[in-house]
């Protein structure tokens, strides 16, 4: 059983774009995760950098709350653009 | 093995010709840095003013709907705010600084703010021709060279398609409406025409910045190019909602293909972006205050923390 830590491996597919969250992998220390995920999850050109982050450092929220994290935000139909009607003929809108 | 300036500098420009994104961790070369901090600065601080004007109208809405969408609205753009500070401090400055700068009046924010709103047609006015135009703006910069500006933007833009069309939708029902209401929409719409064109910016003679941020990739249109793209797509707007633009010299150009229009008053513009504009000295101070009056919760939340880790 691994006493290394676990880290979450994000990658850049290219310039501009997002780091995105690819899997993880344990490592002894920051510089190894690095070297680890290249090895891991980069072995085909999949990116241009990656982030790795200790997974005890990652504060998240669980599916099972979705609804009193997100249900707030489900009623409020008029935060979107399709909520107006803007007649058909109107260009540009 | 040292890299030296001169190769950093020629990786830095072939990405740029490329079309490729610089990242924060890139080498840039420092006026780059500048430019982008101050601009998206800029930016970040007119999304945070920005509220204000329409900020005054949320205990006046006439309905709950018109309330409930005018906050959502006012909320979008403190959260478009933010995006732009954390885009803006991945070059190297911090939150604290640009707040600084901004109460401090050494960074500033779109002179559109510093108009009043006297009247209520005034929020479906700024949805349509203030968020149009900045929308006009905005859709370019998705493809600026500095990543995180041009992500923070993809997110702004895709956001800002709900603030212009509730504004052009609250405008057709006043014109729906009564004579005043008319009367209501027309005289807003002639107060905010010539503010909303020089959003762009000084004519592009006057623009001594705007090549240098072309070359870079930072800007992909000159100011007078967004100018005339904002004209020719609210002109049929216009005609749609039934009021005119209070310019005798808006006509179609058929030899161009597109609309001529008069000159706004950069007389005028200069004295609002120099601080004489009507509520310039009203909007810092409210900021200021705001500022203020909120220390006593970020300590609370730091003497909050601090406990917590104690325990």
């Amino acid at each position: 059983m691994s006493e290394w830590p676990l880290y979450e491996v994000f990658v850049r597919g290219k310039r501009g774009l997002n780091h995105v969250h690819v899997g993880s992998l344990h490592a002894p220390d920051d510089k190894l995760a690095l070297m680890h995920a290249r090895d891991v999850y980069t072995r085909r050109n999949e990116g241009v950098s990656i982030w790795v982050v200790r997974a005890s450092d990652i504060t998240a929220s669980s599916p099972d709350e979705k609804d009193p994290m997100f249900a707030p935000s489900g009623d409020k139909v008029y935060r979107h653009p399709t909520f107006y009607d803007i007649p058909a003929h109107v260009p540009h809108l | 093995m040292t890299v030296t300036e001169p190769q950093l500098a020629e990786h830095f420009g072939a990405t740029i010709a490329r079309g490729d994104r610089i990242e924060p961790r890139d080498w840039m070369p420092e006026a780059y840095r500048r430019t982008l901090i101050r601009q998206i600065a800029q930016h970040a601080h007119s999304e945070i003013i920005g509220m204000q004007p329409e900020g005054d109208w949320i205990s006046r809405a006439p309905s709950l709907r018109r309330k409930a969408i005018l906050l959502a609205k006012v909320q979008d753009e403190a959260g478009h705010g933010l995006y732009l500070y954390s885009a803006c401090e991945t070059l190297g400055t911090s939150r604290r600084e640009l707040t600084d700068k901004l109460l401090s009046g050494k960074q500033k924010y779109s002179s559109i703010f510093n108009y009043p709103t006297p009247s209520y047609a005034d929020v479906g006015t700024i949805g349509w021709l203030v968020d149009g135009a900045a929308i006009c703006n905005q859709v370019p910069l998705c493809r600026t060279s500095f990543g995180p500006y041009g992500r923070a933007m993809i997110r702004i833009c895709k956001e800002e398609s709900f603030h212009q069309r509730q504004g052009y939708e609250l405008l057709m029902t006043m014109m729906r409406g009564t004579d005043e209401q008319r009367a209501m929409v027309q005289e807003s719409v002639d107060r905010f025409w010539w503010p909303a064109l020089m959003m762009f910016g000084p004519p592009d003679g006057a623009s001594p910045n705007t090549e240098q941020s072309m070359a870079w990739g930072i800007k992909r249109n000159t100011n007078d190019e967004l100018r005339q793209k904002f004209v020719d797509m609210t002109v049929p707007q216009a005609r749609a909602l039934g009021v005119t633009l209070p310019d005798p010299q808006l006509r179609w150009n058929s030899e161009r293909q597109a609309h001529d229009f008069g000159e706004p008053d950069w007389d005028e513009f200069w004295a609002v972006v120099n601080g004489a504009g009507p509520c310039n000295a009203e909007r810092l101070a409210h900021r200021r205050k705001a500022h203020d009056d909120g220390a006593w919760v970020r300590e609370a939340a730091v003497a909050f923390a601090r406990l917590e880790e104690a325990l």
